[in-house]
């Protein structure tokens, strides 16, 4: 039985672990304030909430995309609808900002943007107007043009300046930011004995976030495994400068990781780019790598990373690859059925050595990268000691540059080094043509991105100018 | 000096615009719209038992069904009925227009996507697994995608339409300059993000009750009842509300409706039909593409003296709207400047793409990205700056449009001299300059965007409303009218009509669903035009009950009618309070068995168009204003910023300054994402390849321009418009246009060998290639 509290009401339910969150909430339980827009994630009209209790037994919250997430992954979580935020007779202040500033015209997409701003007010994230910009970046709206809807975000953030202790849901109760049943649900939930699900032989699937939006159809009839809780998939350690990522670890855990962000400091301005806050909370890393889209975002960051990856079997047996050497042709990688990701290695980054992550789309955020690219560069006294490029979008797999990461290392690092670097790039490379750019414009943007990894990464030394011909 | 005068301007001006954005009404909807509490059609509760229906279309653009298979699916449990065209008791049609389309496929197939089946079945998931047992064989035909080769291969819809003014061969003479070009302007997905769909159920004698997501009620009713071949009386629509429909759901809306009361009544079951993303994308047209060519000639002081252009619109597969629209491309072409020799012509290309159809602008956007394009190319070629000819050719009083009508109440010149003036246009300019000057990896580019656009249906019959008003016993008000209500706010601004005519709080009046039963033979709600329409009918019917009440006053108070009036739910005599309330008077004017119910039909008056003189006065009234587009294009990456987009907009005497400036905001997002990264692709067999939100990406929060400023033009309103607050649901799209051709600029400042492009959109792909043009 998946059991569950939605809302304010427990869910025992013995209905397909497969099928989605959205349909159950929906169809199942009626409660039609969580809207279909798109059921691939791309919209956020059915953006719900997922409380899980912590082991101190406060209660962490995330918004997802119900439409792309397993009713399954619900098991022992607190699932909180646009219903479930409402309280008698008045509007919350998430909903009061909205109506206040005329942040709702056709109103379809209203519930998935309170539900997500709701979210941010219940998150341990810091209170500023960006994080709560980040906590709607997944939701679309038709009608607004958002300005709108940006005076609303930033009236909430307004009234949770006076919001200190971020465990305490008190004072969100007290300032109807939420309806007060939620001070009960960390006991609700603890006293839910969460037995592991009896769980059939089917498909794994962590977050879901690619494999539903490729066959909710046949997961929803179809056995699935839901991996998602597996403790021996999680977790993110950092010891003797290397860094060990469960493939479990979703986009936002890396966001979420204080030690990780001093360490790489842009990684937040490169995850912004991955995806929407939604998407971020249920993606795990392990199924980005194994999705192996040739421009998918954290392959090619790991890629740069020269990261490895341990693989386990159905025994517990453990093998490691090079990342580099797991992708064999499109969508073909070295596994095999009875195995796992289990895990990603990586160096860290040391003084001397920098990272760049590039991605260029139709839409710069929520969109699929038309080129992406990332870079680990090791500089001492000029000279390039160690180089790792990684580029999406220009062949079969995603791709990390073999012949110019290794005619990059060694050299001293000029404009010269790059434009030659180039050159090895452009022959590397094969790109083709689709709905995603010609394959004239990735090769370009190919180039552009490589030399935006030095212009980013060495502003002092080297300008555009430096690069190309005009202006 | 000038700077800081014209900054103090515009700080008062947006402190009033931030003053009023507090005081004025709040969009009456957004209460249950934020507690999700708003029922679209998919939220109504359904009866039990009710069936659901997933459409079978073709997987070919173009070809002779040879062999359908239907047993796989059939034979699945749980599926009750697959209905095809030789299911239909009635007419197997449903153009509006142009009797043109059928709803299913017979023998032949003309885009894909094109619906062939309804497969009925007891849930969704279900008839989606059915679909994809249908074993189909096509034996493929031609296909035509663009419009161009439709022209070449004799492929069009009806006859070409042209409009002309003065004389445009002789005037070329004239000319110092002549230029000539093409431009393209490519489709648009509407992305309403509640997509199409019906709920039909059975009621007593066959009759059918649909509940649908329709901008139109009335074109739903009389296609239902063609296609079963009933009299409309049986068949009843109702719209609570939509999920979006910027003209999506005009007509569009109707055969997703017609299928599932086919179902019904076979089956005399209730039955469903939500279409997914994916089929809706497929399935329905958009806003046509554009191939267009121009000649433009100027005199040495930059005077438009000739103008001629060719439109190609790429129709799609059937009539739909098309004609209608191809009719508006012509009223815009010349946008808002007068050119005293004008020859324009449309030809609406018949192709084998979904029939495209109505979409905010509705024709209008497609005919100025032309204009403006010739403008930029002239003055590229000249060597001056657009807005030296943009400004040399506003249109003035008592300038004739190319259609005969005579421009009155002209706020042309005004608003675009405002929105210089209040946002200081030379020094946004020497900014630029100065950046661009100090920048290389990154350069702005600004462009400005006058508009003036028509309202009123070009169709002068369309013009016509009525509304129903029943006031209680207890003095509250219920208000039926022809309005749907789609985001625009138009509930909203009934329910002030009648409260302000009555003097009862807003709270004391009521919309109900749009119905077919209590307001018949509508328009459908579009054309900018349902607030005026529906909201002159209004108050005409509150005023005549007004009048009946204050009879009742006079006589119940012993004072002369002309004395009477209601204020604050008070009846007051020669402006003194009296002790009768409004729910006294109400009781008063029931015992004395006054009706406290009226019906009033609304006309548009003076309007009129003589379709073969291609002459008259079709529109109440024009709606102008001018934008300020601002863009910071990355040289390195080819993405591009709105830094800002700057207003001055004419909204009348606005009924509510925060519901019309949501409209100026939203519909300026969807211009510029039509002019920037919306691109819709068919590959050359007519397969819609960004088929997905992943694949067709519409502006997020992120992407639209970082500040927006709109600084309502004062003027005294029109008397056409409802309490004279001009229509704004189209006009502001088309500050959109500014969009495209500030990227432009900005690329000119990069690459000085750059060749200006007239393709539109302006994608992340297109500025790349640009900015490396040799």
């Amino acid at each position: 039985m998946i059991t569950f509290i939605l809302n304010n009401k427990t869910i025992k339910t013995s209905e397909h672990s497969g099928m989605t969150l959205l349909d159950f909430v929906r169809y199942e339980q009626r409660l039609t304030g969580t809207k279909i827009g798109c059921r691939e994630g791309d919209c956020g009209a059915c953006t719900i909430l997922v409380g899980t209790l912590n082991k101190d037994e406060t209660i962490s919250y995330q918004s997802i995309t119900s439409c792309i997430s397993p009713l399954g992954n619900a098991h022992g979580k607190h699932i909180v609808t646009i219903e479930g935020t409402n309280l008698k007779n008045k509007l919350t202040a998430t909903q009061e900002a909205m109506k206040a500033n005329y942040a709702t015209q056709c109103g379809f997409c209203t519930p998935g943007f309170v539900v997500a701003l709701t979210g941010f007010a219940l998150s341990y994230s810091e209170n500023n107007y960006n994080n709560a910009l980040n906590a709607i970046s997944g939701n679309i709206c038709r009608c607004t043009g958002y300005k709108s809807i940006e005076k609303a975000a930033h009236q909430v953030v307004e009234k949770l300046k006076h919001y200190n202790s971020k465990t305490n849901f008190k004072w969100l109760i007290e300032n109807k930011f939420i309806p007060e049943y939620f001070e009960s649900i960390p006991k609700r939930l603890k006293d839910i004995e969460i037995k592991d699900l009896n769980q059939p032989k089917g498909k794994y699937v962590s977050g879901g976030t690619d494999l539903y939006v490729q066959q909710a159809d046949h997961l929803a009839d179809n056995d699935v495994h839901l991996i998602a809780e597996k403790e021996y998939l999680k977790g993110i350690a950092i010891e003797n400068g290397n860094c060990t990522i469960g493939t479990n670890s979703t986009v936002s855990d890396l966001w979420n990781h204080s030690k990780l962000n001093s360490i790489l400091p842009n990684l937040r301005t490169h995850l912004k780019l991955v995806s929407s806050e939604q998407i971020r909370n249920m993606a795990s890393l392990g199924g980005n790598l194994v999705n192996a889209s040739p421009i998918g975002d954290m392959t090619i960051f790991f890629l740069a990373l020269n990261s490895t990856i341990t693989i386990i079997n159905s025994e517990g047996k453990e093998r490691t690859v090079a990342l580099k050497n797991f992708y064999q042709a499109y969508k073909t990688y070295d596994l095999n059925a009875d195995e796992l990701l289990k895990s990603i290695h990586f160096k860290l980054p040391n003084k001397n050595a920098f990272f760049n992550f590039e991605k260029v789309c139709k839409r710069t955020h929520l969109d699929i990268a038309s080129v992406n690219s990332a870079i680990y560069i090791s500089v001492e006294n000029d000279t390039i000691t160690e180089a790792h490029v990684s580029l999406g979008g220009v062949a079969a797999i995603p791709k990390y540059l073999h012949e110019t990461s290794a005619f990059l290392t060694g050299k001293s690092l000029t404009s010269e080094t790059i434009l030659e670097a180039n050159e090895r790039l452009q022959k590397e490379i094969a790109p083709i043509s689709d709905v995603r750019g010609s394959s004239d414009y990735k090769r370009l943007l190919g180039r552009q991105l490589f030399f935006a990894h030095f212009t980013e990464l060495f502003p002092k030394q080297f300008t555009l100018n430096d690069f190309v011909q005009h202006a | 000096m000038l700077k800081d005068t014209s900054n103090n301007i515009l700080k008062t001006k947006l402190n009033a615009v931030s003053k009023d954005l507090k005081e004025s009404i709040k969009n009456l909807d957004s209460y249950t719209h934020v507690r999700g509490e708003s029922l679209y059609v998919d939220d109504v509760n359904i009866r039990q038992g009710t069936f659901h229906a997933v459409v079978f279309d073709s997987p070919k653009a173009h070809g002779k069904i040879k062999h359908i298979d239907y047993s796989k699916a059939e034979a699945l449990e749980g599926v009750i009925r697959i209905f095809t065209y030789k299911d239909i008791p009635g007419k197997n049609e449903i153009g509006g227009i142009i009797p043109d389309e059928p709803l299913f496929a017979e023998n032949e197939v003309h885009f894909w996507g094109m619906p062939i089946a309804l497969i009925v079945a007891e849930t969704e998931f279900i008839a989606r697994k059915a679909r994809d047992l249908i074993d189909i064989n096509i034996e493929d035909l031609p296909v035509i995608t663009t419009a161009k080769e439709a022209k070449t291969k004799g492929s069009f819809i009806n006859a070409p339409r042209s409009f002309s003014l003065g004389d445009t061969e002789n005037a070329y003479k004239d000319c110092d300059f002549i230029f000539e070009g093409e431009t393209f302007s490519n489709g648009q997905e509407h992305l309403y993000i509640e997509a199409q769909g019906a709920y039909a159920e059975p009621l007593e004698n066959g009759n059918i009750k649909i509940t649908s997501s329709t901008q139109g009620p009335t074109a739903v009713q009389k296609t239902v009842a063609q296609v079963l071949g009933v009299s409309m009386h049986k068949i009843e629509i109702d719209v609570t509300r939509l999920g979006g429909g910027f003209g999506g759901k005009e007509d569009q809306a109707t055969p997703w409706a017609v299928m599932a009361a086919l179902a019904t009544h076979h089956l005399n079951q209730s039955v469903k039909l939500i279409l997914n993303r994916h089929d809706d994308l497929r399935m329905t047209g958009k806003r046509h593409p554009y191939e267009s060519s121009y000649k433009i000639g100027l005199s040495k002081d930059l005077k438009i003296l000739a103008y001629e252009a060719e439109f190609l619109q790429n129709s799609g597969a059937a009539a739909d709207l098309s004609p209608a629209i191809a009719e508006r491309t012509l009223f815009h072409a010349t946008n808002s400047y007068y050119v005293p020799n004008v020859t324009t012509k449309v030809l609406s290309c018949k192709t084998n793409l979904p029939p495209n159809t109505a979409f905010r602008g509705f024709g209008g956007p497609q005919g100025m990205f032309v204009i403006e394009s010739a403008i930029a190319k002239a003055a590229s070629e000249i060597g001056v700056s657009p807005r030296q000819i943009q400004e040399a050719n506003l249109l003035d009083e008592n300038d004739t449009f190319s259609y005969g009508q005579i421009a009155k109440q002209v706020e042309a010149k005004t608003s675009w001299n405002s929105a210089k003036n209040i946002f200081n246009i030379e020094a946004l300019e020497r900014d630029i300059e100065n950046f661009n000057r100090t920048n290389k990896a990154f350069k702005k580019g600004l462009a400005l965007m006058p508009i003036a656009f028509g309202i009123s249906f070009t169709n002068t019959p369309m013009n016509h409303a009525r509304a129903l008003v029943h006031i209680y016993l207890d003095g509250s008000i219920g208000i039926s009218t022809a309005a749907v209500e789609m985001g625009q706010g138009v509930n909203t601004k009934m329910m002030q009509i009648a409260a302000e005519v009555f003097s009862v709080p807003i709270e004391k009046t009521k919309i109900e669903t749009t119905n077919t039963t209590r307001v018949a033979n509508t328009s459908p709600s579009a054309a900018s035009s349902t607030a005026d329409l529906n909201g002159k009918a209004t108050l005409m019917a509150c005023n005549s009950l007004l009048e009946r009440l204050k009879k009742v006053a006079s006589e119940d108070l012993n004072a002369p009618e002309d004395s009477i009036s209601l204020k604050d739910e008070c009846v007051y005599t020669n402006g003194e309070k009296s002790k009768l309330s409004w729910t006294d008077l109400i009781n008063k004017a029931m015992l004395k068995r006054v009706a406290l119910t009226e019906n009033a039909h609304y006309a548009t008056p003076e309007i009129h168009f003589d379709k073969t003189k291609e002459k008259g006065h079709p529109f109440a009234y024009h709606v102008y204003g001018t934008a300020i587009v601002i863009t910071t294009v990355d040289c390195t990456r080819g993405t591009y910023e709105f830094d800002s987009v700057k207003i001055v907009h004419d909204y009348g005497k606005s009924m509510s300054k925060g519901i019309d400036l949501g409209q100026v905001e939203g519909a300026l997002a969807q211009g510029i994402g039509w002019m920037t990264m919306e691109e819709i692709a068919y590959n050359k067999d007519g397969r819609l390849l960004s088929n997905a939100l992943s694949t067709y990406k519409i502006p997020d929060l992120f992407s639209v321009p970082k500040n927006v400023e709109v600084i309502p033009l004062e003027t005294k309103g029109h008397e056409l418009a409802i309490l004279k607050s001009k229509a704004v649901g189209e006009p502001p799209l088309m500050y959109g246009i500014g969009a495209y051709f500030a990227i432009q600029n900005a690329i000119k400042a990069y690459n000085p060998n750059y060749n200006l492009k007239f393709h539109a959109p302006m994608t992340p792909e297109k500025v790349l290639m640009s900015l490396y043009q040799n």
